[in-house]
């Protein structure tokens, strides 16, 4: 075991419960997040992150870089289908072109470590440098892969999400905005899938007006795909975050879900049994539970988030993402002056307090 | 149910069957008179039943007299609150009917500076003023304490005669009569001093918080206000205290030797049981003076006077204190809960709204602890020496025939007992029968009908059309009649297994539950009930320990009933309305103290 830890190339691969705070330019927003909720003590499915140095390493390689400038040479973000030509063509080159060897050694070295049975299903997620700043709310631009299994696969797959920062979408949208096409670097998380009985978002706000003291939890059953999608209306409970009470609980007829599928090795999207549709996916200890991770990680970034969250078949709560909150963070509240002592309390006289005390 | 628009006029409402001359009972200016309708029927009044659940004899209406004359006055003459004059009241059918009175528009400005001037200076200097306020409360009530009343001798004593005094023994008899109603007055003087201030600083801090978080709930803004140790839980700190040393010094089995006179028998052969009893004295006073009412009748029952209540209390303490439970109230956590929800409603502020938060929360705390301990010394203390004092009085009326009961006093107003007291020292001085005797029996026995008759019948909850929007501070805050609280009056309705109420103490539980109409049937209540009752008092805390939760009719969020089971970390749910009418003994409970939900789940 310690043989192959040492292979561990850390100029490549950065474990999610090993990084720290100075390799994460290298991670992209999505891993060092990770990798952070876990220094937070937050239970994070195990992985690690291909670093932006493999994928340069792949850039620099037998003139991949060359090639894909010439290929944007004369871009025109107007003209859908050639846009569209261009790209398919990038990213053929990018998937079809072998990675350095070094970079894929790494990867299958990092790969065999948490699974030694060449077995263990992983998830194989894009984690740009850029894609998770506040202002650019374009998540879900690049792509993401549920239920990979063996080295092959994971090295297949990490090519792939190299190759999705070359989408018609991404490239028009950095040509738009003044954004470098070949400068984004890109690093690819490969994490533990989660069998998950229930997931779904919580947002330590609620997103209808801003409430700062309520927790907002989206849940549905199985993986959290049919619930972001949208394909599935999911039960949403509202937390006062101060008291750690379920205030709200609306449940919803979860008529769909997606689960991984052990015998055909990918994840499926099957109706759900009529026992379940209609009865809660977490009961209110596991609500309070998922309120917790939530309001932890709030505390510990200093900001409102939105977090993904996952528990599984034994009950075990994980965290899967999260982010800083885009809207009402970015509002700037309105602050009256406010008076103290008498005068306070005179202003207080003075404004009659109408409504329900 | 048909919506209403308005509360019927009282001149509409019918009078009980068997009270018609109810109106001889109370004074004039408490009455609406005929002559007045149109203008008292332009007012809202809602009934006070917080504090006067039920029809009060006539000299109980002194209470009411003096304390909402000086709460209002606080507003109208001491401080000139702006918006806010005082409360005009009414007596109708044995309640009490309430309308503030509020200040005209054009008169609010020119208030504003002397407000400032004068309830500044109370805000600048409170620790300073309230340690006086405890001087001139105490003084007040070792000067009620000092008085006596003592049966007119067969003659004038020796001393006085050859002393040359002068005067007769009527003259301190009926001096000290007055002077105790005198000091009563001051009593209430006191109660308000620094009350509407101490709402107003709260008011303050609970605004703001409406104002930066509008869904927080009242009972979060409360937990983070309320004090830890208050004179109000002493009494029942002393109960336990004394419970704890039975056990340690092992002579709690003397406590169940019987009456209180057995038991202290039994205590008093021992050195360690001698001991013990040493420490009960030194609790009674002043901690004994508490009632399990609330001091507004003439009939609430003081442990000072009912030993066996306390008694029964300690004996219940001491049992699961040898069974090794903890019997002390959680301040603990208590305090780690408070201070752990205000930093984090402080961290989820703006910053720029942080020195604002401190600042009211720390006016709201240095006066909170006025709020809740005045309790202790008017309503409980000062009030528990007043009727001790009365019920001397009445019986030497009742040593000279005057009535039939010992306590039938009370069924004679405050003014009518000074001319009781002429008749009796009239029939003294001229050597002959006084006309009492042959006057108050039959006079006491119809206004006994009278007032059983109007308990017959419960309050309106208001008269007439209330306003669009409750505004007055003090209404909202003192008695929790908001503009939501009246659309609930008038629309009446209920849905069968489900009430709502005030959230006033967080915690959901379930349980089976007791319900208790007065304090004499507190013995019934059994380990793991929830208690359900139109009010509790403070003094009912002994009990707390083997509820689950309360559930009252009555009682707002800063009503004392409410206070207490904070500060018990007991779940409550008050002001339901209907609670105790609506469950039964024996049902199956869900109350929740969070939202303010009671749900019936079963069948006796």
């Amino acid at each position: 075991m310690n043989a192959i830890a040492n292979m561990i190339d850390p100029h490549f691969i950065l474990p999610f419960h090993t990084a720290s705070e100075t390799d994460h330019p290298r991670m992209g927003g999505k891993c060092a997040s990770l990798s952070r909720m876990i220094a937070l003590g937050a239970p994070v499915p195990g992985g690690f992150a291909v670093a932006t140095d493999a994928y340069a390493a792949h850039l620099c390689a037998d003139g991949l870089e060359r090639a894909i400038c010439a290929e944007l040479d004369g871009l025109d973000t107007g003209d859908v289908a050639d846009t569209e030509a261009r790209a398919d063509r990038i990213r053929q080159l990018v998937t079809e072109r072998a990675m350095p060897a070094p970079v894929e050694a790494a990867i299958r070295a990092a790969y065999a470590v948490i699974a030694p049975g060449n077995d263990l299903p992983v998830a194989v997620r894009s984690s740009a440098t850029a894609e998770d700043l506040p202002d650019a709310s374009f998540a879900g631009q690049q792509d993401t892969f549920l239920w990979v299994i063996g080295a092959d696969e994971v090295v297949t797959h990490v090519r792939a999400c190299w190759a999705s920062l070359f989408t018609a979408r991404a490239i028009s949208y950095r040509a738009d905005q003044g954004l470098g096409q070949i400068e984004v670097l890109m690093s690819v998380a490969v994490q533990e899938m989660v069998d998950a009985r229930s997931s779904g978002v919580a947002m330590t706000l609620d997103p209808i007006n801003g409430d700062r003291t309520k927790i907002v939890i989206d849940a549905s059953w199985g993986l959290g795909e049919s619930l972001v999608s949208g394909e599935v209306t999911p039960d949403n409970f509202t937390v006062e975050k101060v008291l750690m009470q379920v205030q709200k609980r609306k449940i919803s007829d979860k008529h769909h879900e997606t689960v991984a599928d052990s015998a055909a090795r990918c994840t499926i999207s099957r109706p759900v049994d009529g026992d379940r549709r209609n009865i809660p996916s977490l009961t209110d200890e596991e609500v309070i539970a998922v309120a917790q991770l939530a309001r932890r990680l709030e505390k510990a970034t200093g900001t409102p988030q939105d977090v993904e969250w996952a528990i599984d078949r034994q009950g075990r709560l994980m965290a899967l993402q999260s982010r800083p909150e885009t809207v009402w963070s970015q509002k700037k509240p309105v602050i009256a002056t406010f008076h103290t002592g008498i005068e306070g309390v005179i202003g207080t006289l003075m404004a009659p307090i109408q409504n329900k005390i | 149910m048909t919506e209403r628009t308005g509360f019927p006029s009282a001149y509409d409402l019918p009078t009980p069957a068997g009270a018609e001359n109810w109106r001889d009972l109370y004074p004039y200016y408490l009455l609406f008179q005929d002559n007045r309708r149109a203008e008292e029927d332009g007012k809202f009044w809602f009934c006070d039943s917080q504090h006067w659940p039920n029809p009060f004899k006539p000299f109980d209406a002194v209470t009411v007299e003096f304390a909402v004359k000086c709460l209002g006055q606080y507003n109208t003459r001491h401080y000139l609150v702006p918006p806010a004059n005082g409360v005009d009241f009414r007596i109708h059918n044995g309640y009490v009917y309430m309308s503030p009175v509020s200040v005209a528009p054009e008169d609010i400005g020119a208030r504003v500076p002397q407000f400032m001037d004068r309830a500044g200076h109370y805000f600048a200097n409170w620790q300073e003023l309230l340690d006086k306020w405890l001087v001139k409360v105490k003084a007040n009530i070792a000067e009620m304490e000092a008085l006596t009343f003592e049966d007119l001798p067969e003659t004038v004593p020796e001393e006085w005669v050859k002393g040359g005094f002068g005067i007769d023994n009527t003259v301190p008899l009926s001096e000290a009569y007055d002077r105790a109603i005198q000091l009563l007055y001051r009593t209430w003087n006191y109660h308000f001093e620094f009350l509407n201030l101490g709402y107003a600083a709260y008011l303050d801090f609970f605004g703001f918080m409406k104002s930066q978080f509008p869904t927080v709930s009242d009972q979060s803004i409360a937990q983070m206000v309320q004090g830890i140790d208050s004179d109000l839980f002493r009494p029942d700190d002393e109960l336990k205290a004394l419970a704890k040393l039975a056990v340690s010094s092992g002579v709690a089995e003397n406590l169940s030797a019987g009456t209180v006179d057995q038991v202290l028998a039994a205590m008093n052969k021992t050195d360690a049981g001698r001991a013990w009893v040493a420490a009960w004295e030194a609790a009674k006073d002043p901690w004994f003076n508490f009632t399990s009412g609330n001091g507004f009748y003439s009939d609430d029952q003081y442990w000072i006077e009912h030993l066996d209540i306390p008694l029964g209390y300690i004996r219940d303490y001491a049992v699961r204190a040898a069974a090794g439970e903890t019997i002390d109230r959680p301040t603990v956590e208590i305090a780690a809960e408070r201070d752990r929800i205000t930093a984090e409603y402080r961290e989820l502020l703006d910053p720029k709204a942080r020195a604002g938060f401190d600042g009211k929360l720390g006016l709201a705390r240095t006066v909170f602890p006025y709020v809740e301990n005045h309790n202790f010394y008017i309503e409980h203390w000062s009030m528990s020496v007043f009727w001790r004092k009365m019920r001397e009085l009445s019986a030497i009326f009742h040593r000279a025939g005057f009535w039939e009961n010992e306590d039938d006093m009370f069924f004679l107003d405050r003014n009518e007992v000074r001319d009781a007291i002429f008749d009796l020292g009239m029939g003294w001085g001229v050597g002959a029968p006084a006309t009492g005797p042959s006057f108050w029996p039959a006079e006491i026995a119809r206004r006994r009908a009278t007032l059983t008759a109007l308990q017959s019948t419960p309050p309106q909850p208001a008269l007439n059309t209330p306003p669009e929007v409750i505004t007055e501070p003090f209404t909202i805050m003192l008695w929790g009649i908001t503009t939501d609280a009246v659309k609930k009056w008038l629309s009446g309705s209920s849905d069968g297994n489900r009430l709502e109420g005030m959230a006033a103490s967080p915690g959901v539980v379930e349980g089976r539950a007791r319900v208790i109409r007065s304090a004499s049937e507190l013995s019934q209540i059994e380990e793991g009930e929830i208690l359900v009752t139109p009010v509790t008092a403070p003094s009912w805390a002994p009990v707390f320990g083997k509820i689950k939760a309360t559930v009252t009719d009555i009682g707002g969020m800063m009503s004392h009933a409410a206070i207490v089971c904070r500060e018990y970390g007991l779940p409550a749910v008050t002001g339901t309305g209907t609670a105790s009418s609506t469950i039964q003994t024996g049902q199956m409970l869900r109350v929740d103290g969070t939202t303010g939900e009671v749900i019936i789940l079963s069948a006796a």
